[in-house]
């Protein structure tokens, strides 16, 4: 078979892009140990979830130092907690998951996103810094009202989130 | 391709039943392109709230239906006429039997018109049925069984369509032993072969779970499992939209700029890389699923990376071709040749934009693919940025810009205002790169797809590439002007159909400068190509497919099912799922439903 020259050297440097494009990724992500939404977590019931030692109660909980963990919910139409309440300057893993159909998880303006799947947990861990506000939304179509399902993830300072735990025991 | 056996006779003149079944094709494929402009106008400008003509619930019955029709109907009529068209001509024979041809048309016609109607009865409440699933009917929200039914039987009727090719051929080759497969021919049978592996998976998904679970014969599905048998097919199905238009760049393009294809061999090795690489791909739609494990995902996505080359092959060689046709005509210089080149035909203006419009689409296709920065435009409207510019463009304007050459020659009929073309193709071209342009910023910004009020109480993002209403401006224009450009189009087609016919349109298609005769015998082994794609789907999804029943089991984890369809399914969903916390939301939310 005939390759022209030019042809022989654009094939080559296709080659090298698709080279160059994994490798980044490979480095830029795999190779320091980026997590990604994964397989992680088991597979739980999502028509029991009420029964679920994590989601039968949404909340955000510490589990080490600086390190904390949020059972979140998302349902036709909304998520639960909310807002979820997260001190700054931690690690925060987000077990997200749903109790009817599959949403989307997405924290506006950053690179928090995963979908929700009923019967599996998504897991993903962000490291928070400044007390902000963010919005949360459900990037997947979920229903005839999808647009209406939002929620907010608040970074707050660690006084203040010590204050609202001490303050919600009582409830 | 053989040269020159058309003589001056057109299509229509040697097989007028063809050309027939080409037009009736073509004619389905533009209904939905109507009527896909339409919904996507109304979307735009809900979206975008320059005017909100509809209740946002309806919105979504509005995106199935636009969703559905335009990468459906649209796309896939128009392939099976031009499919029609490729394989009688380029074997220079009929059909095997005209009955069965127009036997999968009405197969075909039949399903879309099931799975149209279930979705269009979405709008009233007269009637107890919809399908408000968008296109990708994502389990568990349910739609009503004819919408799953009506997809299936569309699905069944394109099998046989291939098979009808796939016949046409063999008896051709028993008429003309020892033979190369002509060009076009063989990049039919790539295409069919390739959509018999993908389309296998969601018919079966549709089959043994969807159906009977809308049927209610079985109580609940697994929402990994018929998803990612969704996405085994939806990525294939990409390529399915786009090899039509590659057939178009490889074959009849250089023709019409004065040229003739650089090289047949590397056309079909492009065609064969398609068969092999389309399929085992589909996770990269799932990188940011629970429940699949990562190293699926970067298998996929190595995959993905060498899914470019083929398009980036098509790239030089259809480049080298017009420069080639440019030269002809007399160009000359580094980039003189360009001016060269027949910028006032629409059919070739049309092309050429389409093409330059999926080098951009390529770009972030890039970015889609890369599993880490995928993570910041997952579901943003970013991403119907990017399929605006490959299916929505560079498929359908090269699908628009062909009908202003094929159209005369299977019908006899003169375009009936070429420069009326030209302005609709340039048109289409400026209000996608607006409206596309301005998807991609806003989904850096996070803004998401598939919602009819994009703009939220609790927040707002953070301007970046012009604030947020700027952009929607530009959409707005943008997707105007699209649809300004579509009736244009379609009026002018209307209006090419009351012409008289007159004789003289005959147009012919030149050999491949480096022709057949080239390319290694091995190429036009379909089986050998055939048994390696499938090879290459079953490494790729046997794993991950096992994972996941084994997961969740074949019928899901304790899942329950969502009908759209149902007004009291509606109403028992939202008594049962009220949560104790957003009791006031949900109030609102109720009233948002009704
Ligand atoms: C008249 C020109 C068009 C306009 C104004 C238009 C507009 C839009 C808009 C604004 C969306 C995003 C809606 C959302 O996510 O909320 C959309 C989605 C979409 N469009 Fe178009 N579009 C046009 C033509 C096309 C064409 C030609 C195709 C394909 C051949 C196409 C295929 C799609 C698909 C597949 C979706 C995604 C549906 C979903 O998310 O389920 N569109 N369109
Ligand atoms: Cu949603
Ligand atoms: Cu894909």
């Amino acid at each position: 078979m005939h390759i022209h020259a030019y042809e022989k050297l654009w094939l080559a440097a296709s080659v090298l892009l698709i080279l160059l494009l994994l490798g980044s990724v490979t480095y830029g992500a795999v190779g320091p140990g980026v997590a990604m939404v994964s397989d992680s977590e088991q597979p739980v019931d999502a028509t029991a979830l009420d029964e679920d030692e994590r989601f039968s109660e949404p909340r955000v909980e510490q589990v080490g130092e600086n390190e904390y963990a949020a059972y979140v919910v998302a349902f036709q139409f909304g998520f639960q907690p909310d807002p979820i309440v997260i001190p700054e300057d931690s690690t925060v893993t987000f077990y997200v998951t749903s109790r009817d159909v599959i949403h989307g998880f997405e924290v506006a303006g950053t690179n928090a996103n995963t979908m929700v799947v009923p019967g599996e947990v998504s897991e993903i861990t962000v490291e928070t810094d400044e007390p902000t506000e963010y919005g949360l939304i459900c990037n997947e179509y979920c229903g005839a009202g999808h647009h209406v399902m939002e929620g907010k993830v608040n970074v707050v300072s660690q006084a203040e989130y010590e204050n609202q735990t001490s303050g919600g025991d009582g409830e | 391709m053989s040269e020159a056996i058309e003589g001056d006779r057109t299509f229509v003149d040697k097989f007028p039943e063809e050309a027939r079944i080409v037009r009736a094709a073509l004619l389905s494929s533009f209904l939905a392109l109507v009527i896909g402009a339409v919904l996507g106008i109304i979307q735009t400008l809900h979206r975008t709230d320059v005017a909100r003509i509809i209740p946002s619930t309806d919105y979504y019955t509005v995106l199935t239906a636009h969703g559905v029709f335009m990468v459906i109907s649209f796309t896939i009529f128009f392939l099976v006429g031009l499919f029609t068209w490729a394989v009688t001509r380029s074997l220079d024979r009929p059909l095997i039997d005209i009955r069965i041809t127009w036997t999968w048309y009405a197969i075909m016609a039949v399903g879309m018109t099931m799975t149209g109607v279930s979705i269009l009865a979405g709008f009233t409440d007269a009637i107890d049925m919809s399908a408000d699933v968008l296109f990708t009917f994502y389990a568990p929200l349910q739609a009503h069984p004819m919408f799953y039914a009506g997809l299936a039987v569309f699905i069944v009727g394109s099998w046989i369509a291939g098979a009808d090719y796939f016949r046409t051929w063999l008896a051709w080759k028993r008429e003309n032993p020892g033979e190369r497969i002509p060009l076009q021919t063989f990049m039919v049978l790539m295409t069919m072969a390739m959509w018999y592996i993908a389309s296998s998976a969601v018919a079966a998904s549709v089959l043994i779970f969807l159906l009977p679970w809308s049927l209610g014969l079985i109580d609940q599905v697994n929402p990994t499992l018929t998803r990612t048998l969704f996405w085994f097919f939806g990525h294939p199905v990409v390529y399915f939209w786009l090899m039509p238009a590659y057939l178009l760049w490889y074959t009849v393009l250089p023709k019409i700029a004065g040229g003739r294809l650089f090289s047949d061999p590397l056309a079909r090795v492009v065609f064969v890389l398609f068969l092999l690489l389309s399929t085992p791909v589909g996770i990269h739609h799932q990188y940011l699923d629970p429940g699949i494990a990562e190293g699926f995902k970067f298998i996929s996505m190595t995959n993905t990376m060498f899914l470019l080359l083929p398009s980036l092959l098509t790239a030089f060689t259809v480049v080298a071709s017009v420069e080639y046709g440019a030269r002809q005509r007399g160009g000359t210089g580094l980039l003189g040749w360009l001016t060269d080149l027949p910028w006032r035909k629409p059919e070739f203006t049309g092309m050429m934009l389409a093409g330059l419009m999926f080098a951009a689409g390529g770009f972030s296709g890039m970015v889609n693919a890369g599993m880490n920065i995928n993570y910041m435009i997952h579901n943003t409207i970013w991403v119907p940025g990017h399929f605006h510019l490959t299916v929505g463009t560079a498929v359908a304007l090269t699908f628009m810009a062909a009908t202003y050459w094929i159209w005369p020659q299977i019908s006899n009929k003169p375009i009936y205002s070429r420069a009326v073309g030209l302005f609709q193709v340039v048109l289409w071209f400026i209000g996608m790169a607006l409206m596309s342009n301005a998807m991609h910023a806003q989904g850096i910004m996070g803004v998401p797809r598939r919602t009819a009020e994009p703009e939220y109480s609790g927040f707002e993002y953070a301007t970046m590439f012009g604030g947020y209403e700027e952009l929607n401006i530009q959409i707005a224009i943008g997707g105007t002007l699209l649809f300004v450009s579509t009736i244009l189009f379609i009026g002018n087609l209307v209006l090419t159909m009351g012409n008289p016919k007159v004789s003289g349109l005959a147009e012919t298609l030149p050999p491949a400068l480096s022709g057949p005769d080239d390319a290694p015998r091995v190429l036009d082994n379909l089986r050998l190509w055939v048994a390696i794609a499938v090879t290459l789907v079953v490494l790729a999804y046997a794993l991950p497919l096992a994972a996941i029943i084994n997961r969740g089991g074949l019928l899901g984890p304790g899942v329950g099912t969502y009908p759209v369809w149902l007004a009291p399914g509606l109403d028992a969903l939202a008594n049962a799922a009220t949560p104790p916390l957003a009791g006031d939301a949900w109030a609102s939310l109720v009233e948002v439903v009704r």
